[in-house]
């Protein structure tokens, strides 16, 4: 359970760190918080032959900047639990903070860094795609920003390139007449959930939904935006809920493991998204 | 910008439980390991090195922090704070005496960790309860006493603080 040896390069700024990811795009790995890298490099999971270690490079800040939420490349995640700025601007991230791992990683454990691990299971990736969020890529090459929807691929695959680095995450903020909820199963708290949902309901002014995301994690390779286009234009009554929740135990193709048979991940995944959408409901009625 | 080959050593400078220490380590070595090896800051247990057990947990510059998810490299310059930050066998501290009045250890290789994150739990919690000490808890595997003596130690150290 020892890493295998790498070369280690500690920044101390943005652009020392980009230049290094640019000089070195072929074997480099970004060390965060380092919760899951370190991890996976003590069981040899993962052999990268140079770290660019971050922690030093400032970028800790999150706020309100303009119309978004924005969270730097080394927010802790036990910094953002703590925010009242963040349960006032992005109440689903509160929400579902205290469910990423245990109080002794989120310590440690960057949010940018979880976005950018995009482990299937893990939960920040779902409330990024249910939200909408849009990821800062940083390089030498310049900054581009891409939509949630694109950035997360597949199982620990992001359309980050090798030379890029996740510089913040930009949330939109809580809107008027619009609820959010989260809810996951997991063996025990803190666990890798087998299977997670979240929903951001927006309403009309008459009471009908506007919008409606409700997004699943851990029951496919990257989070599962169902599709809920049939509920726009009327309100979401019970009976409307009860058919989103099966649709979405129906629509995923979920994978078995020791943890639960493809069969128990859709009946979770409808039973976490009836709850999440009647949460929803509450939550954006209660904004009034 | 430091940096270091995989087949070099790097010198480190850090202070642990108030004892200032200078190595030369190779990136690779994990904090844990530098603790136990190179400081003999047993106190520190290596369990599962992947960062679910807790048994290594201590504090850098304030953070709790697993040692096995942490390079040593990493930590240079900075604050290790272990189990024996806490008190000694002579003095024990409130939240170690609340464990042995509790029993809420039996073979031990679980409890320095524990002490470490139960105590940066009651410093930031001014009112704990049950739930969020078996929430603090849940980052820590026992296998030994089922956690309720743990989680009675805990909340009476709390206790004992608020009287």
């Amino acid at each position: 359970m020892k890493p295998a040896p790498f070369a280690y390069h500690r920044p101390e700024s943005r652009d020392e760190a980009l230049d290094l990811l640019a000089e070195h795009a072929d074997g480099a790995k970004v060390l965060a918080g380092g919760q899951s890298l370190v991890a996976a490099m003590n069981m040899r999971l993962a052999r990268p032959a140079r770290v660019v270690d971050i922690n030093r490079i400032g970028e800790d800040t999150f706020a309100q900047d303009g119309d978004a939420f924005a969270v730097s490349a080394l927010v802790r995640q036990s910094d953002l639990e703590r925010s009242p700025a963040v349960r006032d601007a992005v109440p689903l991230l509160h929400e579902a903070l205290p469910f990423v791992g245990h109080a002794q990683t989120r310590s440690r454990a960057t949010l940018c860094g979880s976005l950018a691990h995009a482990d299937p299971s893990a939960e920040l990736p779902v409330v990024a795609t249910a939200l909408g969020a849009r990821m800062e890529c940083g390089s030498r090459r310049g900054t581009r920003t891409v939509a949630a929807d694109e950035f997360f691929v597949s199982s620990f695959t992001t359309a980050l390139e090798p030379d890029e680095l996740l510089a913040r995450a930009l949330f939109p903020l809580r809107a008027a007449r619009t609820g959010y909820a989260f809810a996951e199963f997991a063996e025990r708290h803190g666990d890798y959930a087998i299977a997670s949902a979240a929903a951001v309901l927006r309403l009309r002014e008459d009471g009908a939904v506007d919008e409606l995301r409700l997004v699943l994690g851990g029951v496919s390779d990257r989070p599962f935006v169902v599709d809920a286009h049939a509920c726009a234009g009327r309100p979401l009554g019970e009976e409307a809920i009860e058919t989103l929740a099966e649709r979405a135990g129906r629509d995923i193709d979920p994978h078995s493991d020791l943890r639960g048979s493809a069969a128990y991940r859709r009946q979770l995944a409808s039973v976490l998204s009836r709850r999440v959408l009647a949460a929803a409901s509450l939550d954006a009625r209660k904004e009034g | 910008m430091t940096s270091c080959e995989s087949d070099e050593r790097h010198a480190v400078e850090m202070t642990v439980d108030g004892r200032r220490i200078r190595r030369y380590v190779s990136p690779r070595l994990l904090l844990l390991d530098f603790l136990r090896t190179e400081c003999g800051a047993t106190g520190v247990h290596a369990g599962c090195e992947h960062g679910v057990c807790g048994a290594c947990t201590v504090k850098v510059d304030g953070r709790v922090t697993r040692s096995c998810l942490m390079f040593a490299i990493q930590a240079d310059g900075g604050a290790v704070e272990t189990v024996a930050s806490l008190g000694t066998r002579d003095a024990l501290s409130p939240l170690q005496e609340a464990f042995r009045a509790r029993h809420a250890l039996q073979c031990g290789f679980c409890t320095p960790g524990i002490l470490v994150s139960a105590q940066a739990f009651l410093d930031s919690e001014e009112h704990p309860d049950e739930r969020s000490v078996r929430e603090m808890l849940s980052g820590h595997l026992c296998r030994c006493t089922g956690y309720a003596p743990i989680v009675a130690a805990v909340l009476d150290a709390a206790a004992q603080r608020e009287r």
